[in-house]
């Protein structure tokens, strides 16, 4: 640190240097969080939105762009020329931070974020924990956004993410330790590299522990991002908005940013931690073409979970408080700290690993979601069957 | 008022907190108000308040007269108009001694029965909203607009349908009408399945509903209720069975009643599933009605300037939402003395500040929806 500080007071080439230094980091990250996080967030949105509609016989945006896809930006434009409304009766300095705090939360957490073997804003030595820290940031946000906006709804709204967000982080926690395990390292890069590209090879299908632990992790990060069914904390029909009832214009947009936003970062963790994350098959030696690879592999397997997140929330109807606890506490929790020491003892009992075992299992997931697409088929076909029309 | 708990003797106060809800609010289905009264998420009580929607519709019955009020009951329930409908035709033709022509009786019940489906349907798929699955209630009201077409084809209204009038119905069935009827009940039979796969059998959904607010059958009687409430706390009283009016007792069909399957008899799950049997029932009424129809006139001779002699009739009306009751007095001229309403949503009203103690506040929302009050019948 005094090494530091002395180059940095040192001499005009010193502090040329780390301010050329500091000002690629911040280019880089600018590049990152406008070129790829808000326009990921707000493309979700609009995802979002056709797949609800497609599933709830609608037809969802389809007026700006082709197939509405600029939906986002009109909404955004739209939203940053409204009115900003602060209310009298709440506290203004804090009504006013809390949807930064949101956001500062879900854009820190993508600097571990990888997005190719070379691809990552920083590969830190703790990746996935400052990952989990930083997300955490989010709950603090929502918190101030309840208290402030000084209306009951809200408060309410905002009690219950911190309760959800808190609890949630155990099983989340526990999720994430076998894959620890399993790779001995915190660093993402680590962890993909300890995963081959062929999906037996992924942690996933280390042994039944670690595929139970994949699910639990998808379940707890679903609740950490307030999403169907844990979206207690903006329960519309319960709630009115939530903690964002009293906000309006630009400040809501950026809750739901950080909550499009996240559900990329679900999809991106989920992918990193269990389903090899960036690899590919060696197929070419040329490096852009790798890359270019490598970030197709993270980012489909980002997109399949993001999708099974918005299908979920277009199926399921919404747990109650108390339930949500239950199933924390009682059910996800013990679940857990079964996976990690199942994984543990896989490890000492198979070091290698049983691929027998990862076949299989690899075989099993491969049949159940052949069954799931077949179902979906046949009622599809049902579906069409049924077309009943007054003309006739 | 603040009352002080100890929580586990740890000397941790908590204060009751007074939220209001409502009179807008996303899940309050029209403009109701509920002052509830709260310790954290658990509520102590839930103090329905209510005159929001009063539109004085029974005191304008006295200035418009007999046939100018029926487009008026569409607005009691605009939900299921068509057996509001039925209900002041009733009350008007008993008091004058008006005998309905069969045919035109068979439109009412075919009418009253598609109105019944649409009512539920928009339950049905309202109670899956306010539980937070939005699908189903699209779903829901996708059934419930071909509904729609149909009874505007029959009527040329979509939701007021002013179908009825004193002495028959207004138009007679459009030509074609039966096949088309039966062809849509063969498609919504399977899509009501669909609705039970996807939402009725949902653990979340059984386990959000079941065992939540137990109406049980002694207590549904002392607060009245009356309709597919009373049925889902296992009474079976149905008035189309047991006080036949129209032609009711020409037909087969069941009263289902709440069997408890999920959890206690009279639980919220009960209430919900009552609406989806009853679907049923109605799609068995209407398959008969539609084959039986007889030919001949609609509508009665009726003179237009009515003047039933002076009397008081009592007339009662199976709707969506049960018991509807019609007080009528006529003093012998072209006006009527007093009309009363009795709806079905008003004593369901009453029974949620007594279920409400110890829910929480999302069960209130389950409450509210499974008991499908509309607002506007609670006030007219």
């Amino acid at each position: 640190m005094q090494e530091y500080l002395t180059t940095l007071l040192g001499g005009a080439e010193g502090l040329a240097l780390e301010v050329g230094y500091l000002l690629g980091m911040l280019a880089f990250g600018a590049i990152v969080v406008f070129g790829f996080i808000l326009p990921v967030a707000g493309i979700t949105s609009w995802l979002e939105r056709r797949v609800w509609a497609r599933m709830q016989s609608r037809i969802g945006p389809n007026r700006v762009g082709p197939f509405g896809f600029l939906q986002w930006l009109a909404d955004g434009l739209k939203n940053l020329l409204k009115e900003d409304v602060i209310p009298t009766a709440v506290d203004p300095r804090l009504f006013r931070i809390a949807p930064y705090v949101v956001v500062v939360g879900f854009v820190a957490a993508f600097v571990a974020v990888p997005f190719g073997a070379n691809l990552i804003i920083a590969d830190l030595n703790i990746g996935i924990l400052y990952v989990t820290a930083a997300t955490s940031l989010v709950v603090v946000g929502i918190l101030i956004a309840g208290w402030s906006s000084n209306n009951k709804w809200s408060m309410l709204g905002g009690i219950r993410s911190a309760t959800q967000i808190v609890s949630y982080e155990i099983p989340a926690g526990l999720g994430i330790f076998p894959v620890v395990l399993l790779s001995g390292t915190l660093s993402m890069q680590g962890i993909i590299e300890a995963q081959g590209w062929q999906p037996w090879n992924w942690h996933m299908f280390h042994s039944p522990f670690a595929l139970a632990a994949f699910l639990l992790f998808f379940v707890s990060a679903l609740a950490e991002g307030n999403r169907t069914p844990f979206d207690l904390p903006e329960a519309e029909s319960e709630l009115v908005a939530g903690f964002a009832t009293e906000y309006s214009g630009m400040r809501m947009l950026l809750f739901f940013l950080a909550e499009w936003g996240n559900l990329y970062l679900i999809g991106a963790l989920m992918a990193t931690l269990y389903m090899g994350g960036w690899q590919v098959p060696p197929f070419t030696e040329n490096a852009v073409l790798l890359g270019v690879a490598q970030f197709l592999s993270i980012f489909l397997k980002s997109c399949f979970w993001v999708f099974v997140a918005m299908w979920i929330r277009a199926t399921l109807p919404r747990v109650r408080v108390d339930q949500l606890m239950t199933l924390c506490w009682k059910y996800l929790v013990p679940i857990g700290l079964v996976c990690v020491l199942g994984t543990a003892v896989t490890m000492v009992v198979a070091p290698e690993g049983i691929l027998g075992l990862r076949f299989a299992m690899f075989g099993l997931v491969v049949l159940v979601i052949a069954n799931f697409f077949r179902r979906v088929v046949f009622h599809l076909r049902r579906a069409k069957g049924m077309g009943w029309t007054i003309a006739g | 008022m603040s009352v002080e708990i100890e929580v586990e003797g740890q000397g941790l106060a908590t204060e009751e907190m007074t939220l209001n809800m409502g009179p807008q609010h996303p899940s309050t289905h029209g403009v109701l108000r509920f002052i509830v009264k709260a310790d954290g998420e658990v509520m102590r009580t839930a103090i329905p308040d209510i005159g929001y929607l009063h539109r004085s519709i029974e005191k304008i019955a006295e200035k418009v007269g007999w046939h100018g009020f029926m487009p008026y009951t569409d607005r009691v329930d605009y939900v299921a108009a068509m057996t509001a409908n039925q209900g002041w035709g009733m009350a008007s033709e008993k008091l004058a001694g008006i005998e309905v022509p069969k045919r035109g009786e068979y439109c009412r019940t075919i009418a009253g029965e598609l109105g019944r489906i649409c009512s539920h349907l928009l339950a049905i798929g309202a109670t899956g909203m306010d539980i937070g699955a939005i699908t189903p209630f699209t779903h829901a009201l996708r059934e419930r607009e071909m509904i729609n077409d149909l009874i505007e084809e029959l009527c040329g209204a979509r939701l007021t349908y002013n179908y009825m009038r004193i002495g028959g119905v207004a138009w007679d069935l459009p030509p074609g009408y039966q096949e088309k009827v039966l062809e849509y009940l063969d498609h919504l039979e399977p899509t009501i399945h669909e609705i039970n796969d996807l939402l009725s059998y949902n653990k979340i959904y059984v386990e959000r509903l079941a065992n939540v607010a137990v109406v049980s059958p002694a207590m549904a009687k002392n607060f009245n209720l009356v309709g597919p409430n009373l049925r889902a706390s296992g009474v079976k009283y149905d008035l189309r069975k047991d006080q036949p009016y129209s032609v009711y007792d020409e037909f087969e069909f069941d009263v289902p009643i709440g069997e408890g399957e999920m959890g206690q008899v009279g639980d919220c799950w009960d209430r919900y599933m009552m609406r989806i049997k009853e679907v049923f029932e109605s799609i068995k009424i209407l398959r008969q009605a539609l084959r039986q129809i007889p030919d001949g006139p609609v509508i009665a001779k009726v003179p237009r300037n009515l003047k039933p002699p002076a009397g008081d009739v009592h007339v009662r009306v199976e709707g969506a939402r049960g018991d509807m009751s019609w007080y009528v007095a006529s003093d012998g001229t072209e006006f009527p003395y007093r009309v009363h309403i009795r709806t079905g949503s008003w004593t369901a009203m009453s029974i949620i500040q007594e279920l409400s103690r110890g829910l929480m506040i999302a069960d209130l929302v389950a409450v509210i929806a499974t008991f499908d009050i509309v607002a506007p019948e609670v006030d007219r």
